[in-house]
């Protein structure tokens, strides 16, 4: 450095001298490139060898009026260099500061999943949200047993024992108890002497929840059923259904299509909308078949079924003991394959049985 | 089910021209006739009808002899001039011999299409350009006949109807498309082209003219018809099986007679063969109008006909060759050749024998005409498996009204086209009733639709569908139901027709307002609640089906006795070897893991929620009641006791990495724990404690890690670990797969449901203590954890176990755990001496309960 040597003894009422030191310490300090380098800058500076600092400690040796006059030419030229530090340090901190976290930088995009992210299948997902609009409506959920009382799949129905639409469903029947891989006959019981099927709709909910809870009855009952088909892109021996049943006094077939409509369009949309066809149900009366208007559909919009239904028939109420001259009521039902497969654009229903996991992922844990 | 040809629906209902299959069947299926088909035309195209000008032998090199004709095809000539005109014919090269110059045939023209499909075009063929084809009954899908081409007067075609160009598709019926519709199984009179027409004139208003009621001409019983007897010993329900039994007789029926073409077509159109002049007619009027009828060779049946019950050990061959053993349920037809019903002629209403059956040599005809009870022909065919058309149509209900007017239509037809002639012998046996009147309020139906009907709308809605309607006391119609409509028996049927004829389309939207339920219930959050835990923990929902087979249940280890074992059977599985349900979810869940596996996913975490059933040998059999009465609340209890449990249960399955491998590392393999923390996560989210234990033999899991999962009060609610090594061999899974299954029917009903009692958050500073004990190895940390809960007492806030650790400086056996507790009380800062205290407390309790010995 060509600048006079800090450590050099100054004068302290040398002000010239003074000055010439504050501007060399000022100086080093704005060209410090680093925070080492100003803390070297410090040391000489500030430090008890530095010009002024001597300088300051030279003060008590001198005479008593020139202590005041000195202090007053020392003691601010110190506060500018220790304030110019101050700043300095700052600065280089700051810069310093951005240029670590410039190198903490990282791939912000490599793949970051560590944990496997889970599902749930449609078909539940599905009936979650099925129940969430019957519950928004007021209506309870209702569940039954799978493997049914004959009693209670049938003939509460009003199929009975002989009525040909007992034979429009192709049934599973129970033979009996077993004990898997034992010889069999021994405590089998005779073939269909079980009054247990499989059942083949979730309408035995419906005679249940009649029984259990009585009237004035709002219930929604999904779940799985089973009828004795192959599985094939359309088909599938178990699958599910929704039910829905209300019983009460003044109810119409009016309010079975304001419900069917607000039903379609949670489903589907506000443009969805309901129409319905004389059918048959031995569990209704008047009965329907119901297509769903189906903005979607293969090769332009229009009508596709989507389920059936009708006014609940006066004997089913009389199985529950409940008086069809003064209730009414409607049900209808739905597969639950068919609405996910329309809603979702499954063309195969294996995808859906299969228990694939890349089926259900598709999904995550809304729908 | 039916299918419908348009020129004889016409017969009964007018039916606008240009009428498409389509446009029948959206007027039919507003009725509720549903289309269940359309099937496409058999030709399209040009064809026509052609008159043979020339025909010129011409002798080929290979043999044969072909001919090259000019046929008159109208305006469709080539020049467009028919011949009688001055037009010229197109020349043509037909193989047939069996028609010459002058004769009507059919002929398509190129640009045809006939059944194959065979496309026609114009061709170079034999040194000629055939401009077309001369057809056959078979090229035209009419028939089997390909010996020669059609010459259609001897077809029964009236040449003087006949022109050459005419469309010879309308004339033979080929292009139309066939409507095939669904009858559901009240409207047994929609089996019929009566009723069919009857349910159009309904939808679109056309003009119908009854062809199903008596219109006079039909005899009345003479003291000479043929004797039948009714005796029948057996009624189902109290209903006897024949309530009517007519018989008519024709006697010199021809019996060479062919079939008329018409007749055959619409035969044929309506999807049945052309078998005999006698028994074409019998199919013609029952597929007209729904009456079953059978025609008996008279020479062979003899007086008297008696209806009966099978007696046990009868056989009968019956019209499909099968030899049939008879129930004595069935209800017979048989006759009296060595005494009264010593001969079974066939079963009532179901099928005809081979005895009796009209053949080629007969001349006399015995036509029966009856009306059977729908359940005992039901039966019947059901248990024969013979779903005949007369069943089909006995067991919907066949008007009994019909069996005089279809006999006389048999009658009629026979002596028409097998030259026959009526003999005056009738019998008619008839004991049946007629309908009986079903009051109707006038309100009713506007009570259960919301539409509203005047009083006027309602009557002559009623009166269409062929019902009477006179007026009733207080605001009621009394409703005489038509003889064809056995299913109308109550006022919600005479609801559904009028609101059925006024329109389905007439019902108003309206959303009832419900009063208001109680959300979902404990169980069902709870299940959503489980479910969704699974799912954000990563494991990925499947289903399947339950069916399973003894041999899986090997395949998983289970002892011959296992409870798992004692499965619900199926009668009629859908395969033969998975005729068990499943008794548990693991069983149906592995199939499912094996599927992904062998697709190539093998860092797996699935599970499934679903009913197991778990039947218990020797429990009651639900009892059989009838519907449309309230069971009494003892028969109730008898149907639940005969419903299997069928509890609602959650199992998982983990196969290799639980955490995946990347960047960051290896990640982790799944193991043991991952399956215990996932049956505990499920009774957290139930919100129930549970108990793990060691369950050191409870297969297909690891006899050294498996954990037992309990209630509090000993209700075993699962299993969870590593699956056994041999299970896992013999699946094929990828090795140390994991598992759990859970109970949650058993979670949820330990769950008290009772409101969680907040304890109070103190917000004085807590106090750490770190303490390790040596115990002896067989000792379950469980054990230990809870010597140190009961030791600590009251000021214990948490206590975690964060080292597991053996060694030799611990001495052989032993091993070291290291608990970290958190100490807090709720009202002060806790004071040295109080610690040391618990501290104290602890190493106490851990020393008594679990021998454990505080680490230096």
């Amino acid at each position: 450095m060509s600048t006079p040597d800090p450590q050099a003894n100054v004068d302290p009422l040398d002000e010239a001298a003074l000055d010439a030191a504050v501007a060399v310490a000022l100086d080093e300090i704005k060209a410090a490139p680093d925070l080492d380098a100003l803390k070297a800058v410090r040391t000489a500076h500030t430090g008890d060898r530095s010009a002024l600092a001597l300088a300051n400690r030279a003060i008590g040796a001198l005479p008593g009026p020139d202590k005041a006059a000195a202090g007053k030419l020392v003691g601010p030229r110190r506060g500018a260099i220790a304030q110019a530090l101050t700043a300095r340090q700052a600065e280089l901190e700051a810069e310093r500061d951005e240029r670590v976290l410039v190198e903490e930088s990282v791939d912000v995009t490599l793949p970051v999943r560590r944990s496997p992210l889970g599902a749930r299948h449609p078909i539940e997902l599905i009936q979650d949200r099925i129940a969430d609009f019957f519950v928004g409506l007021g209506w309870e959920i209702a569940d039954g047993p799978e493997v049914e009382a004959e009693w209670f799949n049938f003939d509460a129905l009003n199929f009975g024992p002989d009525h040909p639409a007992r034979q429009m469903q192709d049934t599973f029947y129970v033979a009996g108890t077993t004990t898997a891989g034992a010889p069999e006959a021994e405590g089998e019981r005779p073939a269909s002497g079980t009054n247990l099927v499989l059942r083949t709709h979730t309408s035995p909910v419906q005679a249940r929840s009649l029984l259990e809870r009585g009237v004035p009855l709002y219930v929604a009952c999904p779940g799985k059923v089973f009828r004795t088909d192959a599985l094939d892109a359309t088909h599938t021996p178990v699958f599910h259904q929704v039910e829905g049943l209300a019983v009460d006094k003044g109810l119409t077939m009016a309010n079975l299509v304001g419900t069917l409509d607000a039903f379609a369009q949670a489903m589907f949309g506000p443009e969805a909308k309901t129409r319905l066809r004389p059918s048959f149900f031995p569990f209704t009366e008047p009965s329907a078949e119901m297509d769903l208007w189906f903005p979607q559909k293969k090769g332009g919009a229009g009508w596709i079924e989507w389920g059936g239904c009708g006014m609940v028939n006066p004997n089913v109420l009389r199985a529950a003991g409940i008086d069809p001259g003064v209730y009414s009521g409607f049900a209808f039902g739905m597969g639950i394959e068919r609405t996910l497969m329309l809603r979702h654009s499954i063309a195969d229903m294996h995808d859906i049985v299969e228990g694939d996991v890349r089926f259900s992922t598709q999904f995550g844990t809304e729908i | 089910m039916p299918l419908i040809v348009k020129d004889w629906l016409a017969d009964h209902v007018e039916l606008p021209a240009g009428l498409t299959a389509e446009r029948l069947a959206a007027d039919l299926v507003k009725v509720g006739l549903e289309e269940e088909a359309i099937h496409g035309a058999a030709v399209t195209g040009p064809l026509v009808v052609g008159r043979v000008i020339e025909q010129h032998p011409e002798p080929q090199k290979n043999g044969k002899t072909i001919n090259w004709c000019q046929v008159d095809v109208g305006a469709l000539n080539v020049d467009g001039v028919p011949v009688a005109e001055g037009g010229t014919p197109r020349g043509i090269v037909c193989g047939a011999h069996n028609f010459g110059p002058g004769d009507l045939v059919v002929v398509a023209l190129p640009g045809a299409v006939l059944p194959g499909p065979f496309p026609i075009a114009s061709r170079k063929t034999y040194g000629h350009v055939s401009d077309g084809m001369i057809c056959s009954q078979r090229e035209l899908g009419l028939g089997e006949d390909h010996a020669g081409i059609i010459v259609l007067p001897r077809l029964g075609y009236a040449e003087a109807d006949l022109t050459p160009g005419q469309d010879a598709i309308a004339l033979l019926g080929l292009g139309e498309e066939v409507l095939e519709i669904n009858v559901t199984p009240d409207r047994g009179y929609a089996f019929s082209y009566r009723g069919v027409a009857r349910e159009y004139a309904h939808s679109t208003g056309a003009k119908f003219t009854d062809r199903g009621v008596l219109t006079g001409a039909e005899p009345a019983a003479t003291p000479d018809g043929f004797e039948v007897v009714v005796n029948d010993a057996a009624p189902i329900h109290g209903v006897t099986g024949c309530d009517r039994f007519v018989t008519r007789i024709v006697r010199g029926v021809d019996p060479s007679a062919p079939t008329p073409a018409w007749l055959k077509h619409r035969l044929e159109g309506s999807g049945m063969r052309s078998i005999t002049l006698a028994v074409d007619i019998t199919n013609y009027v029952m597929l007209d109008l729904g009456q079953p009828l059978h025609a008996y060779d008279l020479a062979k049946v003899a007086a008297p006909i008696v209806v009966r019950r099978a007696a046990s050990g009868e056989r009968l061959v019956t019209l499909d060759d099968v030899d049939r053993a008879l129930d004595p349920e069935d209800l017979l037809i048989t006759d009296s050749p060595s005494g009264p019903g010593s001969r079974v002629l066939g079963m009532a209403g179901v099928m005809g024998g081979e005895s009796s059956e009209v053949s080629g040599t007969t001349t006399d005809v015995l036509v029966e005409a009856a009306h059977f009870d729908p359940i005992t022909v039901a039966r019947t065919a059901r248990r024969h498996k013979l779903p005949s058309e007369a069943a089909k149509r006995f067991e919907r209900g066949v008007d009994p009204v019909l069996p005089a007017v279809a006999a006389q239509r048999v009658v009629d037809l026979l002596v028409e086209l097998g030259g026959g002639t009526a003999d005056p012998a009738v019998s008619d046996l008839d004991t049946t009733v007629a309908p009986a009147p079903v009051a109707l309020r006038v309100t009713e139906p506007e009570r259960l639709s919301g539409v509203v009907y005047t009083p006027e709308q309602v009557r002559s809605t009623l009166e269409e569908i062929g019902a009477t309607v006179t007026d009733g006391p207080e605001d009621t119609f009394l409703v005489t139901p038509p003889s064809w409509r056995p299913d109308l028996t109550g006022p919600a049927d005479l609801v559904e027709e009028v609101v059925r004829i006024q329109g389905y389309d007439q019902v108003p939207s309206v959303l009832p307002a419900a009063p208001g339920g109680r959300g979902l219930t404990a169980e069902q959050r709870t299940r959503r609640s489980v479910t969704r835990a699974l799912a954000e923990a990563g494991f990925v929902e499947t289903l399947s089906y339950p069916f399973v087979s003894a041999a899986e249940y090997d395949a998983l280890g289970l002892p011959a006795d296992d409870p798992r074992r004692v499965s619900l059977r199926l009668a009629n599985p859908l395969a033969d070897d998975k005729p068990l349900l499943r008794t548990n979810l693991l069983v149906t869940l592995l199939d499912t893991v094996r599927r992904n596996v062998s697709r190539g996913l093998t860092d797996l975490a699935v599970f499934e929620i679903g009913l197991v059933t778990r039947p218990q040998p020797g429990a009651p059999v639900a009892p059989s009641l009838p519907g449309g009465v309230r069971p009494t609340e003892d028969e109730l209890a008898a149907l639940e006791a005969g419903v299997p449990a069928q509890p609602r249960r959650v199992a998982g399955v983990l196969t290799g990495r639980r955490e995946p491998a990347g960047w960051w590392g290896d990640g982790r393999v799944a193991d043991w724990a991952d399956a215990v923390a996932a049956a505990r996560l499920v009774a957290e989210k139930v919100g129930v404690e549970v108990i793990v234990t060691a369950d050191t033999e409870h297969l297909p899991w690891h006899p050294g890690r498996c954990a037992r999962l309990e209630l509090a009060d000993g209700t075993l609610v699962g299993h969870a670990g590593e699956l056994h090594p041999k299970v896992v061999e013999r699946l094929g899974l990828p090795a140390r797969s994991v598992a759990f299954e859970v109970d949650l029917s058993a979670l949820v009903a330990g769950s008290s449901g009772e409101p969680v009692v907040a304890a109070a958050v103190s917000a004085f500073p807590a106090a750490k203590e770190d303490l390790a004990f040596v115990v002896d190895e067989s000792v379950p940390a469980s054990v230990v954890e809870a010597a140190i809960v009961a030791g600590a007492g009251e000021l214990l806030e948490d206590v975690s176990l964060f080292d597991v650790f053996t060694g030799p400086q611990l001495g052989e056996g032993k091993k070291s755990l290291a608990y970290a507790l958190r100490l807090r009380a709720a009202d002060r800062t806790l004071g040295a001496d109080e610690v040391r205290a618990v501290r104290e407390g602890v190493v106490a309790a851990a020393a008594a309960g679990a021998g454990a010995v505080l680490r230096a």
